[in-house]
C-alpha cells in the first residue's frame, strides 16, 4: 500500500441515496426557477420588484455572485497547475467542475432574466465590440472552452502533459473574465456608486474568496456523503488560503470606500451606503463586513480551529457575498443620479429620490434556480464521472506528508 | 430500396419546387424583384450626416405645472400608463422641477428627454448594437435586436430610457414598441423624416422648445444657440448632447 501512496485513484460517488436526494432537491428548485422564468416571460417584468429605476434586481444579485464565484472556484486547480503545489492536484478536477457549474448557473439566470430571453441567438450573432457586455459573452464562452479542455487534460492520463499550459491559460482567462465582470459596473460613467476601475481588482479578490469558500463547502459535503475522509493538512492549507483571500477582499472594499470618501462629490453616495441607507447600510456592515469578512477571519485565524468552524466560516463568506452583491448592485441603483448638481430635483420619474426595491417571489425563485442548477450539474458529474479521489487523506494527497509520518 | 429511392425523389422534387419559389420571390421578372415591391420607402434617402438634429429648451419660458409636452408625446407615441407601479411605466419625456439647494430662491421647470448625445453611452454599452445612432444624430433602439438586458438604462446619465415591463396595446403603427425591450424618445423620427417637428415641440404653447438642424447656420436653432447663452446638462461628461437648455 505504501508503495502506491503516489497513485491517486478517482471514483464516482457511491452513495446513491444521497445522490438522488440532492438531485431531487436541486431539480425541484431548477423547476421552480424555470416556472418563474416562464411566468416573467408571459406577464413581463411588471410582476417583479424591478422597475425603471432598479432595472437589475435579485436575479442579477444571484447571477453576478455565481459568475464571480465561478472564477474563484478555479483556485485549487490554478494552485496545483500554475503554482505547482502538487498536494492540490488530486482535488483540481472538482475545482474545474465547480467552476463550470457555477458559471452555467449564473449565466442561465442572467439569460432568463433578459427582457427578450428568446432572442439569445441575437446576443450570439450581433456584437458591438465597444460594449464590455459583448466582451463578456466571449470571455464566458472562452472560459467554458478553456476550462473544459483543462479538465480533459487533467482527467485523461495521456493528456496530462498539457495540463500545465492549459492551467496557465485558464488562470489568465479567469482573471480577465472577472475584470470584465467588475468592469460591467466600473464602466458606467454617471453612477456615483460605481465608476471606478478599482471595481475590477475588487471583484477579482471577492471571487477568490467566494469561490474558495464554495469549493471548501462542496469538497466537505462530497467527502461526508461518500465517507471519504479529508486530510487535516489539506483542510488547514485551504483554510489559510481562504483567510488570505477574505483579508484581500476586505482590503479592496476598504480602499474603494476610502477613495470615494476622499472625493467630496461622492460623499452623498458613501453616506448612503455606509451610514444612512437603511437596508443597504445594514447589509453592508452586518452582512458584507461583519458576517462576510470579520467573522470568517476570526473563525479561520483564531487558535484551535476546527472543521466545524471552517465550514461556518465558509457559509458566512457565502452569506456575506450575497449581501455584498445586493449592496453593490441594488444599492448602487437606489442612489439617484445627480443630473443637476446644486439643485433639488423632483419629477414623475422619481428624480432626486432614493429608490426602493422589494424583490418578488419570481425573482427569488429564478435566482435560487440558478444555484440549484449549479448544484445539479456538480452532483450529476460527481455521480457519473471520476472527479474525486477515492481517498482524500493527507497520505494520499501529499506523499511528502506520508514520508514524514513514516519516519 | 424502392422506398428510399421514392423518398429521395420526393426530396429532390420538393427542393426544386422550393428553389423555384425562392427564385420567384426574389425575381418576378428581369429587373423586377419582389423585395423591391415590399420596400415601403424604396426611394428613401436615409439620414444625412450633414444634419445634426437638436433641440433648444428655454427654461425661462417653460411653465411649472405644465405638462403639455408630456401629454403630446404620450399621444403621438401611444404610451399608456402601465398596470404596475408608476416606476414601471415608460416615460420618454418628463417634467423636472428644480430648486436651488443653497438659498432655495431659484426655481426651474424643464422637460427631460433623451439628449441624443453625440457620444451616447447607451450605444457604447449595448452588447448587440441595438442602441444605435443615425447619421443625423438621432439615437434609437432597434427593437428587432434589443435583448432587454437593460445595460443602456444603467448607462444613461439622464435616466431617459425605459424598459417595457408588460404587453402593449393600441400601438401607433409608425412607432413600433415591444415588451421586454428598452425604449426612449425617438425625437419623433417618423415625423422628422416627413419634415415635421417632434410632437412635444409642436404642443408647447409657451414656445419653450425649439427643434432644428444644429449644423445648418441658417436654421433658427443654430442662430439662437450662437447668440444666447445655453448649456448642456452634465456637460462635464463630454457626451455632447443634442438637446441644449437656456436659462439654467
Amino acid at each position: 500500500m505504501a508503495a502506491n501512496a503516489n497513485l491517486v485513484v478517482y471514483r464516482e460517488l457511491a452513495n446513491k441515496r444521497a445522490f438522488w436526494l440532492i438531485f431531487f432537491l436541486c431539480g425541484l428548485f431548477v423547476a421552480g426557477g424555470f416556472l418563474a422564468h416562464l411566468t416573467m416571460e408571459h406577464h413581463g417584468h411588471v410582476i417583479t420588484g424591478m422597475d425603471n429605476r432598479i432595472v437589475w434586481g435579485l436575479p442579477h444579485v444571484f447571477a453576478v455572485f455565481l459568475i464571480v464565484a465561478a472564477s474563484g472556484a478555479l483556485n485549487v486547480a490554478s494552485t496545483a497547475s500554475v503554482f505547482g503545489k502538487s498536494i492540490y492536484k488530486p482535488l483540481a478536477p472538482l475545482s474545474g467542475l465547480l467552476s463550470l457549474a457555477l458559471l452555467t448557473g449564473g449565466l442561465t439566470v442572467l439569460m432568463l432574466d433578459l427582457g427578450r430571453s428568446d432572442r439569445i441567438i441575437v446576443a450570439a450573432t450581433e456584437y458591438n465590440f465597444k460594449s464590455i457586455f459583448a466582451w463578456n459573452v466571449f470571455l464566458y464562452t472562452g472560459f467554458f472552452a478553456i476550462v473544459g479542455a483543462y479538465l480533459w487534460t487533467m482527467m485523461e492520463r495521456r493528456m496530462n502533459a498539457f495540463t500545465k499550459p492549459l492551467g496557465v491559460a485558464a488562470f489568465i482567462w479567469r482573471l480577465v473574465l472577472t475584470t470584465g465582470t467588475g468592469s460591467i459596473f466600473g464602466f458606467l460613467i454617471a453612477r456615483e456608486a460605481y465608476q471606478s476601475a478599482l471595481l475590477a481588482p475588487m471583484f477579482i479578490s471577492l471571487s477568490l474568496s467566494y469561490g474558495s469558500a464554495i469549493y471548501l463547502l462542496t469538497l466537505s459535503a462530497a467527502s461526508a456523503i461518500d465517507g471519504r475522509p479529508l486530510g487535516e493538512a489539506i483542510v488547514r492549507r485551504l483554510k489559510n488560503l481562504l483567510a488570505t483571500f477574505v483579508a484581500a477582499a476586505l482590503y479592496f472594499v476598504a480602499v474603494f470606500h476610502l477613495t470615494n470618501l476622499y472625493f467630496t462629490r461622492n460623499h452623498g453616495v458613501e453616506n448612503f451606503i455606509l451610514l444612512d441607507g437603511g437596508i443597504f447600510t445594514g447589509l453592508f456592515w452586518l452582512g458584507q463586513v461583519g458576517i462576510g469578512s470579520v467573522l470568517p477571519l476570526i473563525l479561520l485565524l483564531a487558535p484551535g480551529v476546527s472543521r466545524y468552524r471552517i465550514l461556518i466560516a465558509c457559509s458566512a463568506i457565502v452569506i456575506g457575498g450575497f449581501c455584498q452583491m445586493y449592496v453593490t448592485i441594488i444599492g448602487g441603483q437606489a442612489w439617484p443620479l445627480d443630473l443637476f448638481p446644486g439643485f433639488l430635483a423632483s419629477s414623475s420619474f422619481f428624480d432626486g429620490e432614493i429608490h426602493g426595491y422589494a424583490p418578488s417571489i419570481w425573482e427569488a425563485l429564478l435566482g435560487l434556480g440558478g444555484v440549484a442548477l449549479a448544484g445539479a450539474i456538480v452532483i450529476v458529474a460527481l455521480k457519473l464521472l471520476r472527479f474525486l479521489p477515492e481517498r482524500m487523506d493527507d497520505a494520499t494527497l501529499d506523499p511528502s506528508h506520508a514520508k514524514a509520518n513514516a519516519k | 430500396m424502392s422506398e428510399v429511392t421514392t423518398s429521395r425523389r420526393a426530396f429532390i422534387g420538393i427542393s426544386a419546387t422550393a428553389a423555384a419559389a425562392t427564385a420567384g420571390f426574389v425575381a418576378l421578372a428581369p429587373g423586377v424583384k419582389l423585395m423591391d415591391l415590399a420596400q415601403a420607402h424604396a426611394d428613401s434617402k436615409g439620414a444625412s450626416s450633414k444634419v445634426r438634429w437638436g433641440m433648444l429648451i428655454d427654461t425661462t419660458k417653460c411653465a411649472t405645472g405644465c405638462s403639455d409636452c408630456v401629454s403630446a408625446c404620450a399621444r403621438e407615441n401611444a404610451i399608456e400608463p402601465g398596470s404596475g407601479r408608476p416606476a414601471q411605466s415608460s416615460q420618454w419625456i418628463r417634467k423636472i422641477e428644480l430648486k436651488e439647494k443653497k438659498g432655495g430662491h431659484r426655481e426651474l421647470s424643464l422637460p427631460m428627454l433623451c439628449q441624443h448625445c453625440a457620444n451616447p453611452p447607451c450605444v457604447d454599452v449595448c452588447p448587440t448594437g441595438a442602441s444605435f445612432q443615425r447619421a443625423d444624430g438621432i439615437v434609437l433602439v432597434d427593437r428587432h435586436i434589443c435583448i432587454g438586458c437593460r445595460y443602456c438604462v444603467m448607462a444613461c446619465p439622464y435616466q431617459a430610457r425605459s424598459f417595457v415591463h408588460e404587453p402593449l396595446h393600441n400601438q401607433n403603427p409608425e412607432v413600433p414598441r415591444g415588451q421586454g425591450c428598452v425604449e426612449s424618445c425617438t425625437l419623433c423620427v417618423h415625423r422628422v423624416d416627413k419634415g415635421e417637428s417632434p410632437a412635444c415641440v409642436e404642443s408647447c404653447t409657451h414656445q419653450a422648445m425649439l427643434f432644428g438642424d444644429l449644423n445648418n447656420p441658417q436654421s433658427e436653432i443654430a442662430q439662437r444657440v450662437a447668440t444666447v447663452a445655453s448649456s448642456q446638462i452634465r456637460a462635464d461628461l463630454r457626451l455632447d448632447p443634442g438637446v441644449r437648455y437656456q436659462g439654467i
